[in-house]
């Protein structure tokens, strides 16, 4: 079945826009970043701003042969594609060139690629065409478990690159899986466990420990549905743990709150099991199991870390969670950052006047802080209207991805909604440190030829498929 | 359509979400907390200070006495380290390699550590071969100073020296910084509010590994440095030149004031450093030196020691005594080689007896101003002994005796002229009278005064009876008038009138038949002195000489001790004279040459020997 329709009336031109306006946005702030007046020329491949044109430049002629290829094509290369950037990936660890201690790049003579930027794009693209085909179940245990292999070829090469932020991507694919069916409490339960992970590297036991008791108590509320319960089981704890504190003042225990708060759960877990028993009330067996099954993942995180991991792969990880960072310190580059961004004020300090910014206080300010150029020369004003574009543009991909007749175009469509989202909300965050410095580009905006061509394949890719979308149903 | 169609809404919703947030947390960090726009500025920009150059220092006659050199420490600047080679760099500096490893670390650990230089104040050799290298050892860098440099490497005393600051005088001056120098003796330490200039401020925008890049705000908050006042001191350089290599032999003091204005021509206090000395790198080494020397060469005797003035205090006795009305110009006393009373003895020397006032002077006298001294403190006139010793001790203050003079170098000690509290501390209140204290009669027992002042004396008798307190600032670049202590004339309360009497007894010491400094005679210039013999109870006595020339419109008035030097004849008298020759000549006569050469090739020794009241 096949209609003759026109490609650009069919165009959303509203995303396209966007696109362009974010592109342009962010080399002026690259610009911005590299300007310096003694630098030799404009057009020299030495200056950033220079070579983020040439970027652009690639990037639209990218778009343009994107329009040209069939839509069709794109759910026929998935497989090719997705094997071909495995196979990249394993190449980069051979002949790949380490920068900054991690083996991300493939020299092509002067050009470096970056293989990861284009596993994201193949890895959706394998995912929508495998959960497209006749007769999958999307919400099927089995599908899941498929298409769990699907995501998780990728990272884990990447993983080993090592390139944390660009492994952590991939678990905004869930996203996707939960669009097409994941059971919601699956999604909840991974992402507390990568919380919990993260968390266990980042702070210290006691804090995980208390988010750990405080989910327990919340699930067992909304589990029971009895306020009384719920009442009893804080209560409890809450007196033992000040039993605690008071011996501890006394120096009758030992001086670790860790400990202190454990045996009080311990205590506390007897107690419930006894009056679980007696009183007959439900789940509280399933969520004690739970909890302890956390407190043991989340020893085993730690023993994994420092047991299995060798020296060197421990400090990595570290300096990636910017736990042992480069020689300025975790809480430098995100202090640099708030200050940066605060210091933007309501208007901002104006294009190309930014100290902060010229003075290069904050690390990787082209790649990963560029959103920090954003907050410092534009203000408030400019980077609440950088957000809602960016939401704007999610948003209106979210709306394009459910008007497909297609289920390969919309699943493809949200998985890139859900990687630029993640991009957005883990560079974001970080900038305004409200996420752990995670070193990821900000989509479109930040500089570097691999990411911004990948990120303009993955988003022309998706309105290619969006332009014929009453055209085919494949 | 599929059943989770509706989850659509929860993936929009969690993204707005994730928005709203981004929204509140930069709102928050944009427009309602302000902190971060403080830390921006202070953040990436750097206060540099530009050290001012000192002011320079100039002679009486113009001449370029100190003036600066640049200095330059070696800094480190971790963020530039690279690989270097580190044996090369350390043979240059001379330094072992664990030095360097240590300031390294240090500099790359402890962020204030990055202000501390790694080695201050590079000689220029180690510099000039460091600058032709640096390119070798990036991260290494200089910052410019100034020391001083000595044209003339006199007057080590009067011009002081120049240290570090430390805490207190931080605390004290919020102008000075941690590393400042500033002005510790001498005219450095009296004039450093002039000489120390304005340092520089320069707001530089850098970098976050520390790198300028260029000025703050355009430069809006800059300010240059503003280099120091220069000042042109009194002091004459080739006199004071000459007068150092006179006493290079000795220990004691030289000053020379010129009567009329107060100025002090030379100033010397021996023994004496070279000021170089205190500049630089060797500084401390060569301070703990000097510090340690038995001889006290930091001291400075002209204006700090304390020695009794001996006979020269005759005169003023003399003048108190014809105020009081107690002798007249034609009073006449007997001496047989002393003064001998109930209880009292005090040798003198032979010399023609009986002896009116200014052959006594002439003579130096001790019966004659002991039967002065007691007709002065005895005096009938007063109810008890204690009024007349304190009309006396009024008197004598007003020589400027017992009081700092007030001169423009730190730390100048009154002298001592008891009062009579303490004789009646000492003796008990009435139970002292004249024979009690009838050493002060020739300016030994408990009076103490010291070079500067006595010097201040002989310009007082060459004024007929005033003195200008002495000083030795001339002028100041910029500054229209000094402090108006420096022009005012301090009258002595004896009256004016006697003073002829005192200046025809000091020109027949020099020039007279039988006067004691005959050495002191020249042939054109009519000299009026007198000799002292300072009581040391060391050893042997000090060689004291006071005078002034020429006796009309004086020129030039001038104190001389020699420690150890016995009589005021024997080194105080020659030095002196060659001096006023030299100031007022500009040459040593030929005939005189005998007299300076034996000054250069003679040192006294302390011999201990008997006292000596003289």
């Amino acid at each position: 079945m096949r209609r003759s329709i026109n490609i650009l009336t069919n165009t959303d031109w509203l995303s396209v826009f966007i696109y362009l306006v974010l592109i342009v946005f962010g080399w002026l702030n690259i610009y911005s970043v590299n300007f310096s007046e003694t630098d030799p020329s404009f057009f020299s491949l030495e200056n950033r701003y220079a070579m983020q044109i040439y970027f652009i430049i690639a990037s639209v002629i990218l778009a343009i042969i994107i329009f040209l290829i069939d839509s069709r094509f794109y759910s026929f290369i998935a497989y090719p594609l997705y094997v071909f950037s495995v196979l990249m990936l394993l190449a980069v660890m051979v002949i790949g060139k380490e920068v900054n201690g991690a083996k991300s790049w493939i020299m092509l003579g002067p050009i470096g690629i970056q293989p990861s930027e284009f596993a994201k794009l193949a890895t959706i693209l394998a995912l929508a065409r495998f959960l497209s085909g006749y007769n999958v179940k999307t919400n099927s245990p089995q599908t899941i478990l498929k298409s769990l292999g699907i995501i998780f070829f990728a990272p884990v090469l990447i993983m080993l690159q090592p390139d944390f932020g660009s492994t952590l991507v991939y678990s905004a694919i869930l996203i996707v899986l939960y669009r097409e069916g994941l059971p919601g409490w699956i999604l909840i339960l991974l992402l507390f466990m990568a919380g919990i992970f993260l968390g266990t590297l980042m702070v210290s036991k006691f804090i995980i420990l208390i988010i750990l008791i405080s989910a327990a108590a919340i699930a067992f509320f909304i589990l029971n549905k009895n306020l009384k319960n719920f009442l009893i089981v804080v209560l409890v704890l809450t007196v033992l743990v000040l039993i605690g504190v008071v011996l501890k003042y006394f120096e009758l225990i030992p001086k670790n709150n860790f400990l202190l708060l454990f045996g009080a759960l311990v205590l506390s877990t007897i107690f419930y099991l006894i009056r679980a028993i007696t009183a007959k009330i439900k789940h509280v067996f399933p969520v004690i199991l739970f909890l302890y099954l956390f407190i043991g993942f989340v020893y085993s995180v730690d023993f994994v870390f420092n047991n299995i991991l060798q020296k060197h792969q421990q400090e990595r990880v570290q300096i990636m969670l910017g736990l042992k960072s480069d020689p300025w310190g975790y809480e430098y580059n995100v202090n640099q950052s708030k200050i940066a961004i605060g210091s933007g004020g309501f208007l901002g300090r104006g294009f190309l006047n930014g100290p902060q910014t010229k003075l290069k206080y904050v690390p990787e300010q082209s790649t990963d802080f560029i959103f920090c150029t954003v907050g410092e020369e534009w203000g408030f004003l400019g980077s609440f209207g950088f957000i809602v574009l960016y939401i704007g543009l999610l948003i209106r991909l979210i709306y394009l991805a459910e008007r497909q007749r297609s289920k390969f175009s919309r699943i493809y469509g949200y998985g890139v909604v859900s990687i630029l989202f993640f991009h957005f909300a883990v560079n974001v965050g970080m900038a305004i440190a409200l996420f752990p410095v995670i070193g990821i580009p900000l989509p479109f905006m930040s500089y570097g030829g691999s990411s911004l061509m990948a990120f303009t394949a993955m988003i022309f890719i998706f309105l290619r498929l969006d332009s014929t979308r009453k055209a085919y149903l494949i | 359509m599929d059943q989770f169609a509706n989850r659509k809404i929860y993936v929009g919703i969690f993204i707005l979400l994730i928005g709203l947030i981004f929204t509140f947390r930069l709102l928050y960090l944009q427009v309602i907390d302000s902190t971060y726009k403080l830390s921006a500025e202070s953040n990436s920009r750097r206060l540099e200070i530009v050290y001012p150059a000192r002011g320079l220092i100039y002679d009486r006659n113009n001449l370029l006495i100190v003036h600066n050199q640049p200095s330059y420490d070696l800094k480190i600047s971790p963020f530039e380290l690279e690989a270097f080679d580190s044996t090369e760099l350390c043979e240059i500096l001379n330094v072992d390699i664990q030095t360097l490893r240590d300031a390294i670390y240090r500099v790359k650990k402890y962020e204030r550590e990055r202000r501390n230089p790694f080695i201050k104040q590079l000689s220029p050799e180690t510099f000039g071969k460091l600058k032709e290298k640096q390119y070798k050892f990036p991260g290494f860098y200089f910052s410019e100073r100034t020391l001083r440099k000595y044209n003339y490497e006199i007057a080590s005393h009067l011009l002081g020296y120049i240290g570090e600051v430390d805490s207190s005088i931080i605390k004290k001056d919020s102008y000075y910084e941690l590393g400042d120098y500033y002005g510790v003796s001498g005219v450095e330490s009296t004039y450093e509010n002039f000489l120390k200039g304005e340092k520089g401020r320069r707001y530089k925008l850098i970098d976050v590994r520390g790198k300028e890049q260029g000025t703050y705000r355009e430069g809006r908050y800059d300010s240059d440095a503003e280099m120091g006042k220069n000042i042109t001191l009194t002091i004459d350089a080739e006199l004071q030149q000459y007068a150092e290599k006179l006493m290079k032999n000795f220990e004691g003091s030289v000053v020379a004031i010129e009567p009329s204005t107060g100025e002090v021509l030379a100033l010397v206090s021996a023994p004496f450093y070279n000021p170089s000395l205190l500049v630089g790198r060797v500084r401390q080494e060569n301070y703990e030196a000097l510090k340690k020397d038995s001889l006290e060469p930091l001291f400075n005797n002209a204006t700090m020691a304390l020695y009794p003035p001996g006979s020269t205090f005759k005169t003023a006795n003399a003048l108190v005594a014809l105020q009081e009305g107690v002798i007249r110009p034609t009073s006449s006393f007997g001496c047989t080689l002393g003064y001998y009373a109930r209880g009292v003895s005090m040798k003198c020397h032979s010399h023609k007896q009986p002896l009116e006032l200014v052959e006594a002077i002439t003579n130096s006298c001790n019966a004659y101003f002991a039967h002065t001294y007691k007709r002065t403190i005895d005096n009938q006139n007063f109810e008890t002994t204690e009024d007349a010793y304190n009309a006396w001790r009024d008197m004598i203050l007003s020589f400027g005796f017992g009081e700092p003079l007030g001169i423009d170098l730190p730390s100048e000690k009154a002298g001592f002229i008891p009062k009579s509290s303490y004789y009646d501390r000492y003796y008990g209140k009435g139970y002292w009278k004249a024979h009690t204290i009838i050493s002060n009669a020739i300016g030994q027992g408990e009076i103490l005064t010291t070079p500067l002042q006595i010097a201040n004396f002989a310009a007082t008798i060459a004024n007929r009876g005033y003195y200008i307190t002495p000083h030795v600032v001339k002028d100041i670049e910029g500054v229209d008038t000094l402090s108006r202590e420096f022009m005012q004339k301090n009258w002595m309360k004896p009256d004016t009138s006697y003073i002829n009497y005192i200046i025809d007894g000091m020109d027949g010491a020099v020039n007279g038949e039988g006067g004691t400094a005959h050495i002191a005679h020249l042939k054109d210039i009519v000299i009026c002195g007198k000799t002292g013999t300072a009581q040391n109870p060391h050893g042997t006595d000090h060689s004291v000489f006071m005078a002034f020339a020429p006796k009309e419109n004086p020129r030039i008035a001038i104190s001389v001790y020699v420690e150890y030097g016995e009589w005021g004849a024997t080194y105080g008298a020659p030095i002196a004279s060659l001096l006023i020759e030299k100031y007022l000549t500009d040459t040593i006569a030929p005939n005189r040459k005998w007299v300076e050469t034996r000054m250069l090739n003679s040192k006294p020794t302390n011999k201990k020997e008997d006292e000596k009241k003289y």
